[in-house]
């Protein structure tokens, strides 16, 4: 196959192609539907049965009991392998697979995502100070500076 | 010329051109190998010991993380297991679902290969291309999955995720977008008179070679071995599949290269029939936690070939024994024998050409030979002893390395 004007064709198409290549972070990914990024955790609907620490299979999470009903949870983005295995076996749908992904840092404590326990009801303890309206996480980990 | 004799080099385990740590020994005679030996154990990561300490659940991604490329076929193999022992009817749309992601995953890892392939040869525009191609199933896995590499697709009874009808037409489109480029490298491969020259003969293994030494996948369809274990012992639902198993009589680097091309191709038909006949049903069945006592052997065509993985239940949640055999396991003896006779330049390719994955095949076996009398084993101080001895024996002697290196951090 010795055609030496064949590459020309080609050649002229790839000047006018548009690169392979993305321009991250300029431009951002978009994530498949199902993608299984950065865990998160929805304090209100936690029933506490650790049915997630069970399944992790990389001993990633804690779920701590911090009142009546009330839990929180902690989860180690450097032991995860983002499996999403504890999204399935959670029964009350108290963990959800985000499209975060940028989870890199600069240090160990980057790397530990807390999510508060849900705001105790008013009757149960009227001496908590503030209920919060929404139980809103933590932004555990900054999006990294994309000049970097 | 003068004649300098044999000539000893050792490659690996650490060298520049293999990715993944592996030794061989080569005996050259001017360029030619006259002999190569193959050392394995550099990578050994104690996967079945840990299988064993982990729930089936835990140790479906434990497996599945083997191998990078074909983390699905090991997944499978060892979900296969497992539900056999614990006697659970998978729902077909469950099969048909996991052998989608299987021959994408196929199609992912042979795109790979070709690509590796030519640059081994120095043809990087092969590398640029297919690797540029590769892009679109890899996407396409990570529509159906979630996530381009580790799909976790698979789950004890089923699998994790469905696919609809909107999915199943962008595959479908996407697989033509493949095909059309794959009937390209066709071309490339079997009219540029380059590729041609520089894989011809080289690295060859004749079909009673190929017999012997028990190679498995593209490696002995190359040889004009067919066997494939989608046909001859069908798994999932491969038996209501129509394909054929590609074969060459080339019995070289080329033909495992004509080989994969053709078995591309197969697997595009393949995915477009699993997409037209997807059967409509649940995805998964429930899954006892504790499996019942059992074991159970289960065969897997990989991308590379026949992956074994043999699942010993002993009635609780984890299993009491896990073996893996993956494939470059079975192939990996037939390399020094492909060696021989060859030019030093020759050897990138011809072990590329196996398709080797060094990782996954790492296992620990103790041998315990009846007439050795007590068990030897050695403890650090003898261990440090013989890796010295070791290295000496072969012409290489770290003493004053070492020596510096003390006074050096005595000083520090």
């Amino acid at each position: 196959m010795i055609r030496p004007g064949a590459m020309f064709g080609t050649l002229i198409a790839s000047v006018f192609r548009k690169p392979a290549t993305h321009r991250y972070p300029a431009a951002r990914f978009e994530m498949p539907a199902n993608f299984r990024g950065q865990i998160g955790f929805i304090a209100k609907n936690c029933i506490g049965c650790r049915m997630c620490m069970r399944d992790c299979p990389a001993d990633a999470i804690e779920i701590r009991k911090v009142g009546e009903k009330r839990f929180e949870a902690r989860f180690d983005l450097g032991r995860c392998i983002y499996c999403a295995q504890c999204v399935d076996s959670c029964p009350k749908s108290a963990l959800e697979a985000t499209d975060r992904y940028e989870l890199a840092g600069y240090n160990q404590d980057q790397l530990k995502a807390f999510f508060e326990a849900a705001p105790a009801p008013p009757a149960a303890s009227a001496a908590q100070a503030a209920p919060q309206e929404e139980p809103s996480p933590k932004e555990p980990v900054p999006a990294p500076d994309p000049g970097k | 010329m003068p004649d300098f004799g044999n000539v000893q080099i050792p490659v690996g385990p650490q060298h520049p051109a293999l990715k993944e740590p592996e030794s061989f020994l080569i005996t050259l005679r001017g360029e030619k190998i006259t002999a190569a030996s193959v050392r394995m154990g550099y990578n050994h990561r104690g996967v079945e010991k840990g299988a064993e300490g982990r729930t089936y659940t835990q140790d479906i991604y434990l497996v599945e993380r083997i191998c990078g490329i074909c983390s699905h076929s090991h997944g499978t193999a060892f979900i296969q297991a497992v539900e056999e022992i614990a006697g659970l009817d998978v729902p077909r749309r469950a099969k048909y679902i996991r052998m989608l992601v299987g021959e994408l995953e196929r199609v992912h890892s042979h795109l790979l290969w070709l690509g590796v392939a030519g640059h081994e040869i120095g043809f990087d525009t092969l590398l640029m291309y297919s690797w540029r191609d590769r892009e679109v199933v890899m996407d396409l896995l990570a529509a159906v999955s979630g996530n381009r590499v580790h799909y976790s697709m698979n789950t004890v009874g089923g699998v994790r995720r469905d696919v609809d009808s909107a999915l199943a037409e962008t595959i479908l489109k996407g697989v033509d977008r493949l095909e059309e480029q794959t009937k390209y490298y066709i071309q490339v491969c079997s009219e540029e008179t380059t590729v041609i020259k520089r894989l011809s003969g080289v690295g060859v293994v004749t079909h009673e070679d190929a017999l012997r030494l028990l190679v498995v996948g593209p490696t002995a369809r190359a040889s004009g071995v067919a066997r494939d274990i989608r046909k001859d012992d069908p798994y999932l639902a491969y038996d209501e599949l129509d394909f054929k198993i590609v074969t060459s009589d080339h019995c070289d680097v080329y033909g495992r290269t004509l080989v994969r091309l053709g078995e591309l191709m197969e697997s595009y038909s393949m995915i477009r029939q699993i997409v037209k006949n997807m059967p409509d049903g649940p995805i998964t069945v429930k899954a006892p936690r504790k499996i019942p006592a059992g074991e159970a052997l289960s065969r897997y065509e990989a991308p590379r070939g026949e992956d074994v993985h043999y699942v010993k239940a002993n009635g609780t949640e984890k299993p009491e024994r896990v073996k893996v055999r993956a494939p470059t396991l079975a192939n990996l003896q037939a390399v020094s024998h492909m060696l021989r006779d060859n030019n030093l330049a020759d050897m990138p390719i011809v072990i590329a050409a196996i398709d080797p994955c060094f990782s996954c095949t790492d296992r620990a076996v103790e041998i315990d030979r009846a007439d050795s009398g007590p068990r030897d084993r050695m403890d650090w101080g003898r261990l440090r002893a013989h890796g010295i001895d070791f290295y000496r024996s072969r012409g290489v002697d770290f003493t004053e390395l070492n020596r510096s290196l003390t006074r050096r951090m005595k000083k520090l």
